[in-house]
């Protein structure tokens, strides 16, 4: 009786398997028409470049972005994104695919070539690659624009990137803190994932700064991987080794917010007049009211809002207007405590 | 007589599931006391908010070594009921935290006041957290697949439903009444999780003192079948472990939220699953299933935190934790190898007999 029912799934499974190949085949050549035909589109496309929009045609866009639960700053770029790319704006979504895998953001990618977009919007999540299914993108006629993240191929594959400077953010914080002429910074460097794109700009600035004068000490460099309970036990240690410290450089908004529970556990004051100065990264709402309580300093923003760059782009290079500059550096804030208001809160704050 | 007893103390003493966790806690407190004893000072100081609260490197290992040893728990029942590991936990562990703040703070997630007592939020969290343990103990028990196996798919799905349940959004609870789960009570200087574990280690030895759970478990992870003809359903039993790490789960994820009244679904617990794992192999319990010891497990848990909490005062880089822990794990598997183990046994033997020996001769 077992056996009867084995063979009857396993007919079964070869059955659908069939049909399977079967329709995979069927779709192939339509898929490749479909891929030419955005081709010859995209030729008449740059050939007709001065009637876009009056044909009251959709301009066809493909997203691809990482996870929204990645961090805060990741939630609103992907509603930033959702708001601009809407059929009131003259965008199509063809479709939309969000994912921290590098791999399966490829075959996204191949996918979307195939359905047929005019523009493809992409934010990596690893900068390696990419090159191939770029080259792909534009024998299909597909301008590639980038946002947030650059990749590791020739700048010929892509229109456009629309990205933050990580390294400027760093200096534009070091600047803030040097200003606040304190006689002497010892700092709690704490760090993002190791290797990591603002990990790196954030750091650079503060170390390069620390190497140079002879009132800077880092009291401890450490990574939290931008986890809050890391960072509170790494100030936890800290305190309980009974090294002096007058400055926490925590490099997202989770992470300061770890360290300063580690502080209040043990009665160290922090933010305006307090013994402590608290920085953080990001400009998540709560940390701004933070700022705005009085219990952090500073907080230095990464702007997740390029959509509305990308669509000014899109609708130039519509007209027949190349960008002047390939790389578009968003513009970026970093907020004090003394100086923060109400609005800035709500205006800034993801 | 004398020597019979003299046997048992030696290699009774080796054997005893204790003495690895033991080993290890005191290893880690040499190491520290010729390193440096002021890691072992304990001061009363004041927080923020004025109440007392006592601060040192031994506190640090209690308040987060506590909610590992509750993870302990429920991973050690997983463990010998199935013989693998759930390594979902961190996932659900999010989920749990993700469920608590989103009754508490409501739709919106930033709601000023509590939208229901904190009671009830805590409960349908540890609702919501055995359902999904049932749903790891179906796929283990009846559908055979192996633990591991079955267990990634919260592991990977987790935190994307933690994140989907409450829209995406970052929620904050204001009220300060949320912290006292994962801070302190006021007048009570101790970490409240130490508490915490303390009461739910209590609930697992009473039930395993008064109730046939641990008997059950343990037959069913020695021999499935045996246990089925002597009327166990192994897999009510299986799926009933679920449940209860479930339960655990729910109850990290209410510490874990209270910490800083927030949520962050991609790291809240990260990497908590190879830590609570870990604390149960410290604690000596096979891994493959059977027999096993509660208090074991528990003391393997803050062994692991107090390694941890050394390194933190080392200023060893957080990121290379790993790989210190991964030097216990390769040592735990060589000193726990049959071949070893029986080389080990000859070695001790011998030198009973060698001891008998010399005093028949004298």
């Amino acid at each position: 009786m077992k056996k009867k029912v084995l063979v009857a799934l396993l007919a079964g499974a070869m059955v659908m398997s069939m049909t399977a190949c079967g329709a995979k085949k069927d779709d192939a050549p339509a898929a490749s028409a479909a891929a030419e035909e955005t081709a010859e589109a995209g030729e008449e496309k740059e050939e007709a470049a001065e009637a876009p929009e009056a044909s009251g045609e959709l301009i066809k866009v493909g997203i691809i972005n990482n996870d929204p639960s990645e961090s805060g700053y990741r939630t609103a770029n992907v509603a930033d994104f959702e708001k601009t790319f809407t059929e009131e704006n003259g965008y199509e979504v063809v479709e939309k695919f969000y994912s921290l895998k590098n791999d399966e953001q490829i075959a996204a990618a191949q996918n979307m070539i195939q359905e047929g977009i005019d523009y493809l919007l992409l934010s990596a999540a690893e900068t390696t690659g990419w090159d191939t299914v770029l080259k792909d993108a534009q024998d299909n006629g597909i301008d590639v624009i980038l946002f947030d993240r650059t990749i590791d191929a020739s700048e010929d594959l892509y229109v456009a990137s629309v990205v933050s400077d990580m390294a400027k953010e760093g200096e534009t914080a070091v600047g803030w803190l040097a200003d606040q002429g304190l006689d002497e910074y010892k700092v709690i460097h704490i760090q993002g994932v190791m290797g990591s794109s603002a990990q790196i700009g954030r750091s650079g600035a503060l170390t390069s700064k620390a190497d140079a004068e002879a009132n800077w000490t880092i009291v401890e460099e450490q990574t939290a991987e931008w986890n809050a309970e890391k960072a509170q036990q790494i100030v936890e240690a800290v305190i309980a080794r009974g090294d002096e410290f007058n400055v926490i450089y925590a490099e997202n908004d989770d992470m300061a917010k770890g360290a300063v529970a580690a502080l209040d556990a043990h009665n160290i004051s922090h933010g305006v007049d307090g013994d402590v100065v608290v920085m953080g990264f990001d400009c998540n709402k709560w940390a701004l009211q933070e700022l705005l309580d009085g219990n952090w300093n500073y907080d230095g923003q990464c702007n997740p809002f390029q959509a509305g760059t990308i669509d000014g782009i899109i609708k130039d290079l519509m007209a027949g207007n190349v960008p002047a500059e390939k790389t578009v550096i968003m513009e970026e804030k970093g907020f004090d405590a003394s100086s923060i208001t109400e609005d800035d809160v709500n205006t800034y704050g993801i | 007589m004398n020597n019979e007893k003299k046997v048992f103390s030696l290699s009774g003493l080796l054997h005893h599931q204790l003495f690895i966790p033991v080993t290890a806690l005191v290893l880690l407190a040499v190491f520290n006391l010729i390193m440096d004893p002021s890691f072992f000072s304990i001061q009363m100081g004041l927080n923020s908010e004025g109440n007392h609260i006592l601060q040192g490197y031994l506190i640090t290992i209690l308040d987060y070594g506590s909610e590992l040893a509750i993870l302990a728990i429920g991973m050690t029942l997983v463990t010998a009921a199935s013989g693998g590991q759930d390594i979902s936990v961190g996932a659900t562990v999010a989920i749990a935290g993700s469920v608590i703040l989103r009754l508490l703070c409501g739709a919106s997630a930033r709601e000023p006041e509590l939208q229901m007592p904190i009671i009830l939020a805590f409960l349908i969290a540890v609702a919501v957290s055995m359902v999904f343990g049932a749903f790891n103990g179906t796929l283990v028990a009846v559908f055979r697949i192996q633990p591991m196996v079955a267990t990634l798919i919260m592991y990977t799905a987790g935190r994307s439903i933690a994140a989907w349940i409450n829209h995406n959004q970052l929620p904050i609870v204001t009220d300060k009444s949320y912290s006292l789960f994962g801070t302190i009570i006021p007048g009570i200087p101790i970490p409240t999780p130490f508490f915490i574990a303390a009461l739910c280690v209590t609930a697992i030895m009473l039930v395993l003192r008064f109730s046939t759970l641990g008997l059950y478990v343990q037959s069913v992870g020695i021999n499935e079948k045996a246990a089925k003809l002597n009327g166990i359903n192994p897999v009510a039993v299986k799926i009933l472990t679920f449940v209860i790490l479930g339960m655990c789960v729910a109850v990290v994820g209410l510490i874990k939220t209270s910490r800083l009244c927030t949520i962050n679904y991609s790291v809240i617990a990260k990497d908590i699953e190879m830590d609570a794992i870990l604390a149960v192999a410290l604690g000596g319990n096979a891994l493959s299933g059977g027999k096993f010891n509660m208090w074991a497990s528990v003391l393997g848990a803050y062994a692991i935190q107090f390694l941890t909490t050394t390194l933190y005062k080392y200023q060893v880089s957080s990121d290379a934790l790993p790989a210190y822990k991964a030097v216990v794990v390769i040592l735990l598997v060589i000193f726990s190898a049959p071949s070893v183990r029986e080389k080990m046994a000859a070695i001790s033997q011998r030198r009973e007999a060698r001891k008998n020996a010399g005093k028949e001769a004298a």
